[in-house]
């Protein structure tokens, strides 16, 4: 299939679930509160966006995302590096970082809220800790991957421990490490959610509750898509980023 | 043996040389043998690998001695520890037992080439030939000239910018072998480097080895299953057992130098090339 085509599959095929979605509209004439159809969700998009009230909301948890991923994706490489080299330190951390993956993040959530505020800091904490994971395993699996022999390599040369973490270590892991930091990002957002649906004042997960309470469901349409645009945004980033450093993998789909 | 500075370790390489060949260069072959002390002496030396039946034998009593500019070839069945030797030479594997002394305690620069070409994939050819240059803090430019310099010694021009996946395997043994040649160490460690090389190229690279070694004044230990290559090379074979390696055969090859191709149709190369294959079988 020619690539030009198989673009435009992508944008056909979203156009034709938007024309579904104004079918069922329409023939199962559903209040605009349980349904509302695309035009109703576009213009409370444009009114809200007018507004500037859309912006701010989506700028909040934009920033909470990112301060979360960041924290999360610091902490979880450098654990999990240490993780890595030192099967002891493993033996230590393991039966805690598996008893947190039994706990869902919805259930630590209104505790962090009530710890530490309905104020950013906990949103960002819901967000690192969703994040932190999934990173780590992917760091301690992308650094015990590195081949033995480019060890013996770069120590027949004499370098030095720094030298073998910037040049052999995290070029090696990084495939690995992109993948985790994907599953991270669309997490992140998650994160982010349900942090702001505990408690809020502002963000996009206040905004569907605000939207949900008011029966104003066009405005929880409008704050979904956002979100889904937020993920899919970090997720192209991080796709951005595998092209552009891992273009040695395989040169046909970059 | 310090592994890390790798300022120091060049500054120690010229005490090295100035120790091993007494400041003034041997005229030839006569004078080296009688001027020069060792380089390197291994005593005794043992390699036990942990496993779950009280350990894998790996090298047993293994001695020698180098001294520099020499060649040595260590010939052996599969499994007799030649790669473990090297790497232990290269400081990469502690000994069970025995001794590895350098001249002056100091260890020299090593070039090592793997058995597999081991290059990193996610680095182009030239950026893989420069890595030891970019750890021994070279600027990029200097690198850069160097390594192309080597590219075109070992006959890669038009690669540079390849990624190793793209190269045959003979190609990226080429690779490997510029890799170690590029920092001009003193101690070269050749785990079987010409393997996967087809013949003409494997002959070529004879050719090149030598009269790199020649020019350049480095000692050479090369591990290698071909018989005629370790003649065609070195000035000394030694053969190693079965497993557990121990050296069972040492072999000087008074073969005059230089050598060219004409030299493997003599009867004396005849005559060295059947006592190695006596001792091997
Ligand atoms: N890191 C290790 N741990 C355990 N055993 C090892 C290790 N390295 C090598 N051995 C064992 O030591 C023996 C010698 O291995 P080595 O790789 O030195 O052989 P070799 O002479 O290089 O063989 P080949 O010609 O096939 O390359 C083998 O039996 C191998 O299984
Ligand atoms: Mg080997």
């Amino acid at each position: 299939m020619k690539p030009s085509l198989s673009r435009w599959l992508g944008l056909i095929s979203i156009l034709l679930g938007i024309l579904a979605w104004d079918v069922i509209v329409r023939v199962s004439d559903l209040p605009k509160f349980i349904l509302p159809s695309p035009a109703d969700v576009w213009m409370r998009m444009l009114k809200s966006l007018a507004d500037g009230s859309l912006l701010l909301h989506t700028g909040y948890t934009l920033i909470e995302i990112l301060l979360g991923l960041l924290f999360g994706v610091c902490f979880a490489t450098i654990i999990g590096y240490m993780l890595a080299k030192s099967r002891s330190l493993e033996k230590i951390l393991s039966p805690y970082l598996v008893a947190s993956q039994a706990i869902p993040i919805v259930a630590v959530a209104p505790l962090l809220v009530l710890w530490f505020g309905s104020g950013i800091t906990s949103k960002v904490l819901i967000c690192a800790l969703i994040v932190f994971f999934p990173v780590l395993v992917n760091t301690v699996v992308g650094v015990r991957a590195v081949p033995p022999v480019l060890y013996d390599l770069m120590n027949s040369v004499r370098a030095t421990r720094w030298q073998i973490l910037l040049k052999l270590e995290l070029p090696a892991s990084l495939p690995v490490l992109l993948g985790g930091l994907r599953i991270g990002a669309t997490l992140s957002v998650i994160g982010a959610i349900v942090g702001e649906l505990v408690d809020a004042q502002i963000g996009l997960g206040f905004l569907l509750k605000v939207g949900d309470f008011q029966y104003d469901t066009s405005m929880v349409f409008v704050a979904v898509f956002m979100l889904v645009s937020l993920a899919l945004m970090l997720y192209g980033i991080v796709t951005l980023l595998e092209k552009r450093f891992l273009k040695w993998q395989n040169r046909l789909d970059v | 043996m310090s592994l890390r500075g790798t300022r120091r370790a060049t500054k120690q390489s010229q005490n090295f040389w100035e120790i091993a060949s007494g400041k003034v260069r041997p005229r030839n072959d006569m004078v080296k043998t009688m001027t020069t002390n060792p380089i390197l002496t291994v005593k005794d030396l043992n390699v036990v690998f942990p496993d779950s039946n009280g350990g894998l034998h790996a090298l047993e009593d293994i001695s020698f001695e180098v001294c520099p500019r020499d060649f040595i070839c260590f010939l052996g069945p599969s499994g007799s520890g030649k790669t473990t030797l090297l790497r232990i030479l290269a400081g990469l594997l502690k000994p069970t037992n025995g001794e590895v002394n350098f001249i002056g305690n100091q260890h020299p620069g090593v070039g090592m080439v793997f058995q597999q070409p081991n290059l990193m994939p996610w680095r182009s050819v030239m950026d893989n030939i420069k890595l030891p240059l970019e750890l021994e803090g070279i600027s990029e430019t200097d690198a850069r000239i160097k390594a192309q310099e080597m590219i075109e010694l070992v006959g890669l021009r038009g690669f540079e910018d390849s990624w190793p996946r793209e190269l045959s395997g003979g190609m990226a043994q080429r690779v490997g072998i510029a890799r170690a040649l590029i920092h001009d160490p003193d101690l070269l460690l050749l785990d079987e480097p010409f393997g996967s090389l087809d013949a003409i190229t494997r002959e070529r690279m004879w050719m090149e080895l030598s009269r790199i070694w020649q020019a350049k004044q480095k000692t050479v230990i090369m591990v290698t299953h071909s018989i005629n290559e370790s003649l065609f090379l070195a000035d000394r074979v030694l053969v190693l057992t079965q497993r557990p390696g121990k050296i069972k055969f040492d072999l000087k090859v008074d073969l005059p130098r230089p050598r060219n191709d004409d030299i493997r149709y003599t009867p004396h190369f005849g005559k060295l090339a059947r006592k190695l294959r006596e001792t091997i079988e």
